[in-house]
Order: structure tokens, then C-alpha cells, then sequence
């Protein structure tokens, strides 16, 4: 497994596109509110949180139909059920290498998008904790998305239909720990408990999924 | 169950089966309605509008029972590879967003005089939205595909992951501090009085029964369109 996610991540990183295209889109999202809404610092200051989860949920969707299209299509996926690899270890390999690949570059994206919104200072610690403990739910949800419409034409509009109710939850979560008060804890400790529940749930989806697709 | 998966057999029940369902199901649902918008009395709080809740109560029970149902199916597909049970999960999938629309719409129409508000951001009315979109997102899934078979495992897989919506909407009214009432119906006993339990009971039951009324008949000709594909077929087959 931990072969798999070294080679994952050895592809997406000598492909720069693959990992640097969600960034941008994340800090393009960003900075397309301060048009939307005017440029006014109090308002922006007051959503910017908001907006980066948002941002950050439809980065994460991008990369989704480079999950599993391309090994399917070259016959890896095959390969790998020729080796009798089970296909819950292939998707947590790929589930993973897809958070390792996304979730800790858009960490250090954040602070550039927070001047860009004017987030407060003190709301900053929250988001990043927030974001870390939260990407890895929005990895798995996409790793399940990519096994159910790999094969699929137009697969990234149908994964997004697929990702984004079911994200819900954790952007209810992740927004409600960037409030302040005795609440942030308990929202932390849900969102921490919908990531742990997604992260262990989306291997078997995911794996299901990757075997209906190869019958 | 698996007396049941032969199509065949299927057919021949679900012939008698259907016009018996929708006969008493438009009955029933007659009859609690007519009951519910006429004679029920108003509530002291809700006056009139308090009529809503013979359409909303009960398709919002079956809009998340069509979600069950369309879970529980696909779980029949996934371990049997019953193709009956796939025919049967994407009938009941329109059925049951289409319940699920109407109970949202209704909720919002009742909401409109009551809360003063079409639509707050509450957990109940949220999860409800959820289960619509995820409807839509199996019967996008199911269909996306050219490989029939291919559709159905996916959106199988699909619906198991998403019946973890249907707790979340029984319970949002307990775990939060919601706008929407909590259950007024319980194991326990009920909190609505017999003259306005009675016509939502009936108005109930006429749902379901023309909910499994459609369903059956979606089935029928989702079957009857495999027979035609496969004379089709076998036709083409024979004069090339």
C-alpha cells in the first residue's frame, strides 16, 4: 500500500498541473467574492471563513476525475486485480495520496487567501484547524465520487451532483468551529468525528465500486 | 424474498396488485383528505393552514421510506444480483423525490403564514434538501451509464452511503435546537387529537398504498421495455 501511495503521489507531483491547478482554483474562488459582494473589509472579514470552505470544497472536487480515470483506462487497475491487491487497499492508497497531494498545499494557501479576504487574525488558527482535520473527509467523499463514475464521460459534473450534499455535514461542522465560545469545541469534535466516520467508510464504497466497474 | 425475484412470477402478482393498490390508495386518500380539509377542525394556533399537514406529514414519511426502500433494494442488488431488485430501486427513486419535493414545497407553503418565512436553514428542513440531492444524484448515477448493469451497481453503492442521511432527519429535531416541531407521533402514543390523527392516519395510508401503486407500475413498464429491447433485438439478429 504504501508503494501505491508513493507511486500516486510520484505521478501527481511530476505532473505540477495536477497538484497546483486546485490551489489556484481555490485562491481563484477566493478572489472572485471581493467582486461579487464589494470590497468592503467589515463584510469580507465576516465571511471570509465561510468562503474559504467553500473554496476549498470545490477545490477538492477538481482533481477528481484524475483519481481512477487514468489507471482504469491504461489497464492498471487490471493489473492490480491480477495481483489479487484488493480494491479497499487501492482506494485507501489513492484516498491517501489525494489528501497528502491537496490537503497540506492548501494549508499553506490559506494565509495567501486570508489577506486576500482580510480575514481576522484570530479567526486564522480555527480555519487551519478546521481545514486540517476536515480535508481528509472531503478526500474520502471524493475518492468515492471518482470510483463510482470512472468509466464515465462528463464524470466531474456527476461527482460534484454526488460530493456536495453529502459534504454537507462537514461544512455545516467546519463553519460552526470558526465561531467562537464554548461551541467551537463541540463542532471541532463533530467535524473531527464525521472525517474519522468518512475516512473509514469510503475505502469499502470506494473498493465496491472499483470492482462493479471492472466486471 | 427470493420467490419473488423471478420477474415472471413478479409480473403475474404485480397485475392483480396494481389497480388493487391504486383503487384503495386513491380512496384512502379520498377519504383522509376529505376528511382532513373538511371536516377536522381548525387549529387553535395554525387556524386553517394547519390543513397542510395531511400532505406534508405523510410525504415526508414516505419520501424518506421511498429512500429505504430504494437502499434496501440496492443492497437485495448488490449481495443477490437480483436485476429485479435494480428494476425495483430505480421505479421507486423518481416516487420518492417526487414525495420528498412536495413535502419540501408544502413545508415551505405552511412555513410562509406560520414562520413568516418560505425556507430557514434548520437541520430538519437541511437534511430534507440533502435527501432530495441525493435522490437526484441516484437516478443521475443510475442513468449515466451506457451499461445498464454498470448504472445500477453504482447507484446501489451510492444509495448504501447515503442512508446515512435518514437518521440525521429523524433525529434533527432532538439533536438540535430546531425551528421545525419535533414528532408528534411516537411508540408511546400521539400528541395530536383522534379528530386530526384519524384523516392524517388515512391520508397515510392512501400514500403509501398509491406510492407502491406507482412503484409497481414503473416496474411493469421497465420490464415490459426490457421484453421490447430484447425482441428487438433478437428481431435484428435475425434478418442481418
Amino acid at each position: 500500500m504504501i508503494a501505491l501511495v508513493g507511486r500516486e503521489l510520484a505521478l501527481r507531483f511530476g505532473r505540477w498541473g495536477g497538484v497546483v491547478l486546485p490551489l489556484l482554483f481555490f485562491l481563484l474562488v477566493a478572489s472572485l467574492f471581493p467582486f461579487a459582494v464589494g470590497p468592503e473589509p467589515r463584510l469580507l472579514a465576516r465571511i471570509a471563513g465561510g468562503i474559504m470552505w467553500v473554496a476549498a470544497l470545490l477545490a477538492a472536487l477538481m482533481p477528481i476525475d484524475t483519481l481512477f480515470e487514468p489507471d482504469r483506462a491504461d489497464g492498471t487497475l487490471d493489473q492490480l486485480a491480477a495481483r489479487h491487491v484488493p480494491f479497499e487497499i487501492v482506494a485507501t492508497a489513492r484516498m491517501i495520496s489525494h489528501w497528502l497531494a491537496f490537503g497540506p498545499l492548501l494549508l499553506l494557501t490559506v494565509p495567501v487567501a486570508a489577506a486576500l479576504l482580510a480575514l481576522p487574525a484570530a479567526a486564522m488558527l480555527p480555519l487551519i484547524v478546521g481545514l486540517a482535520v476536515g480535508t481528509p473527509a472531503l478526500a474520502a467523499l471524493g475518492t468515492v465520487a471518482a470510483a463510482l463514475t470512472t468509466g464515465l464521460r462528463g464524470a466531474g459534473a456527476l461527482a460534484g451532483l454526488l460530493v456536495l450534499p453529502l459534504a454537507l455535514p462537514v461544512l455545516i461542522f467546519g463553519a460552526g468551529a470558526m465561531g467562537d465560545g464554548p461551541a467551537v469545541a463541540g463542532a471541532l469534535k463533530l467535524l473531527g468525528a464525521s472525517s474519522l466516520f468518512l475516512v473509514a467508510l469510503s475505502p469499502f464504497a470506494a473498493g465496491a465500486a472499483l470492482r462493479a466497474s471492472l466486471e | 424474498m427470493h420467490r419473488f425475484a423471478n420477474p415472471a412470477r413478479f409480473l403475474k402478482i404485480a397485475r392483480v396488485a396494481t389497480p388493487i393498490t391504486a383503487l384503495l390508495g386513491l380512496a384512502l386518500l379520498a377519504a383522509g383528505l376529505g376528511l382532513g380539509l373538511f371536516s377536522s377542525p381548525p387549529d387553535y394556533l395554525q387556524g386553517e393552514s394547519v390543513r397542510i399537514m395531511y400532505v406534508h406529514v405523510p410525504t415526508a414519511w414516505f419520501g424518506m421510506g421511498g429512500y429505504l426502500f430504494v437502499a434496501l433494494a440496492s443492497a437485495a442488488f448488490l449481495v443477490w444480483r437480483h436485476p429485479l431488485a435494480d428494476v425495483a430501486a430505480r421505479a421507486a427513486a423518481p416516487v420518492g423525490a417526487t414525495f420528498t419535493a412536495v413535502c419540501l414545497m408544502t413545508g415551505a407553503l405552511w412555513g410562509r403564514p406560520t414562520w413568516g418565512t418560505y425556507w430557514v436553514w434548520d437541520a430538519r428542513l437541511t437534511s430534507m434538501l440533502v435527501l432530495l440531492f441525493l435522490y437526484l444524484g441516484y437516478i443521475a448515477l443510475a442513468n449515466a451509464y451506457d451499461d445498464r448493469e454498470r448504472g445500477g451497481r453504482a447507484a446501489a453503492i451510492l444509495a448504501l452511503v447515503g442512508v446515512v442521511n435518514l437518521p440525521i432527519i429523524k433525529f434533527s429535531v432532538e439533536w438540535w435546537n430546531t425551528l421545525h416541531q419535533p414528532a408528534s407521533i411516537r411508540m408511546s402514543g400521539s400528541s395530536i387529537h383522534p379528530e386530526m390523527l384519524q384523516p392524517l392516519l388515512l391520508a397515510a395510508l392512501g400514500f403509501q398504498l398509491i406510492f407502491a401503486a406507482t412503484v409497481l407500475m414503473r416496474m411493469r413498464t421497465a420490464l415490459a421495455g426490457q421484453v421490447i429491447a430484447a425482441r428487438a433485438a433478437r428481431l435484428a439478429g435475425a434478418h442481418g
